[in-house]
């Protein structure tokens, strides 16, 4: 077995590419989603997905990845402005409206027993990513980038007390819709090599096992992006030698780093 | 304590026939308020009056009717009225690596708290935990803090912008009974020694009696204000407080 065999495949090459773009950016927005508790926000996101590309087709849009943005990002609105309007908990209207949406997708979707052309997106294939799709993950990178320099302190204050922030002049409600939007964003944009089934896996786990061993917000991120990298490229070159399929691979992966750093967490009582 | 300014008793903040209402509901209605710069004034009341309402009304955090007004009494002249805020909690679970740089850079500066640490603003946050002696708690979570630790941090956060109005909603878990007495002790000196005005919600009627200027008594609209001794033995403070008078 070579090493860097796999290098002479372009659609490997491409593969890492991704991997090398997503990983990272996962492992940014993983912390805040973490943090605020929306965990379950994201995975309704992944869910609704199904029903973004159900509408697509309903509608007859040839290319449905699009129809599927502008169906998350209203999803993503919609959910953050339920929630603090109704008074039930949060965790009980996503569920609702996921699970609604998600039967939606499906139904329309399984019209003549054709769901099987779909299937594809509940585990996704990274294999399959074009250059031109590269550029776009990239493109999302930068402006993820641009919004955690200038806006994460007001998000982070948003997100330790409301109306302490909003009595320092930082508009709450901006920054709430705008960060749901991005998230809506990057989870469909990545949805297609990542899978429904597995994304939110590869959003929450990184984070999580890094706030197992951090005190700060630096060491929180920087952990959060190592941990998903290190997930990230091992697991497409253990999928690529043993032959399985890359997002399980990776999540596994991850998920025994955080087994581990919820260990060491707990041995040294951080 | 450091930067010690008298208080010059020449401003004041005057609140206007605030009202609040959210939905159908009149929360708050027809407020007035004076309150004089370096006096501590402390809110009353049953659960669900409308303290925490009339709190974030005066932040700005909902809407309101009437007017807040903040006059300097030398010429009359209106200017910005600068208020702290410090809230009863912070939302922070257990392991969340939020230390309390993290929290106070992040509500008082640009520099990004998740990439570096700016010298400039970790020399502010230094000095202003010095006033508390919290300078030590810098670099540890806030999630780890004591009630009493978290409230020093909060007041020394709250006073970063020099403000005019300090709004405090007294905390009701975490705090013995020596804290308690500390925290009110803190609070008295600070209104002493800064140009400050001080609105506190409180629970605690005997802290109250002893350390307030001025005691509001809010059901709805303020019942009865005045002095401590004046509003205690008034009729409208019996009726909320029927054992009001012996806890004091």
């Amino acid at each position: 077995m070579e090493w860097f065999s796999w290098l002479q495949y372009d659609f490997m090459k491409y593969a890492v590419l991704a991997i090398l773009v997503i990983t990272p950016l996962f492992g940014f927005m993983g912390t805040m989603i973490v943090n605020r508790k929306m965990a379950f926000f994201s995975d309704a996101l992944g869910h609704s997905a199904l029903t973004g590309i159900a509408v697509g087709v309903v509608l007859g849009v040839n290319n449905t990845s699009i129809s599927m943005v502008i169906f998350a990002v209203i999803f993503a609105l919609l959910l953050n402005q339920i929630s603090s309007r109704v008074s039930a908990s949060t965790d009980t209207v996503i569920s609702v409206f996921s699970s609604c949406s998600i039967a939606l997708g499906l139904a329309i979707l399984s019209r003549g027993g054709n769901f099987s052309k779909y299937s594809g997106i509940l585990v996704g294939d990274i294999l399959s990513i074009t250059p031109e799709e590269l550029w776009y993950l990239a493109g999302i990178l930068a402006v993820v980038a641009v919004f955690w320099l200038f806006g994460f302190n007001k998000l982070l204050a948003v997100s330790l007390n409301r109306t302490l922030a909003k009595s320092r002049h930082i508009s709450a409600g901006w920054m709430e819709n705008l960060f749901a939007v991005l998230t809506a964003l990057i989870v469909m944009v990545s949805i297609k090599w990542i899978g429904i089934l597995i994304i939110n896996a590869l959003l929450i786990l990184p984070a999580a096992s890094s706030a197992n061993i951090s005190e700060n917000m630096r060491e929180y991120h920087f952990f959060a992006v190592l941990f998903s990298m290190f997930s990230g490229i091992l697991g497409i070159l253990v999928s690529y030698y043993v032959n399985v399929a890359t997002g399980p691979t990776i999540v596994i992966l991850a998920s025994i780093i955080y087994f581990m750093t919820y260990w060491w967490g707990r041995r040294n009582n951080l | 304590m450091r930067k010690i300014i008298r208080p010059c008793g020449l401003h004041c903040i005057k609140i206007n026939h605030l009202g609040v209402t959210l939905g159908k509901q009149e929360i708050l209605k027809d407020i007035n308020l004076h309150i004089h710069c370096g006096s501590l004034n402390a809110v009353v009341g049953r659960n669900g009056a409308g303290k925490s309402t009339l709190i974030r009304a005066i932040l700005g955090d909902l809407p309101h009717t009437g007017t807040i007004e903040f006059k300097d009494r030398e010429n009359g002249h209106i200017q910005k009225l600068k208020m702290g805020y410090v809230p009863q909690s912070m939302n922070v679970e257990k392991q969340t690596p939020v230390s309390v740089y993290d929290m106070i850079a992040a509500y008082q500066s640009n520099v990004p708290v998740f990439l570096t640490r700016g010298k400039k603003i970790r020399g502010r946050i230094l000095e202003h935990l010095q006033i508390f002696e919290a300078e030590y708690l810098l670099d540890q979570q806030v999630c780890n803090l004591s009630g009493g630790e978290l409230q020093r941090v909060l007041l020394s956060m709250a006073l970063m912008d020099d403000p005019n109005l300090l709004l405090l909603d007294e905390p009701v878990s975490g705090i013995d009974q020596n804290g308690m007495e500390l925290f009110y002790h803190t609070i008295y000196n600070l209104k002493e020694h800064y140009d400050l005005a001080v609105i506190l919600i409180s629970h605690d009627l005997a802290y109250v009696r002893k350390y307030a200027d001025k005691v509001i008594l809010i059901d709805q609209t303020v019942q009865k204000q005045g002095g401590a001794r004046e509003v205690f033995a008034s009729p409208e403070f019996q009726q909320v407080f029927p054992y009001g008078k012996e806890e004091a």
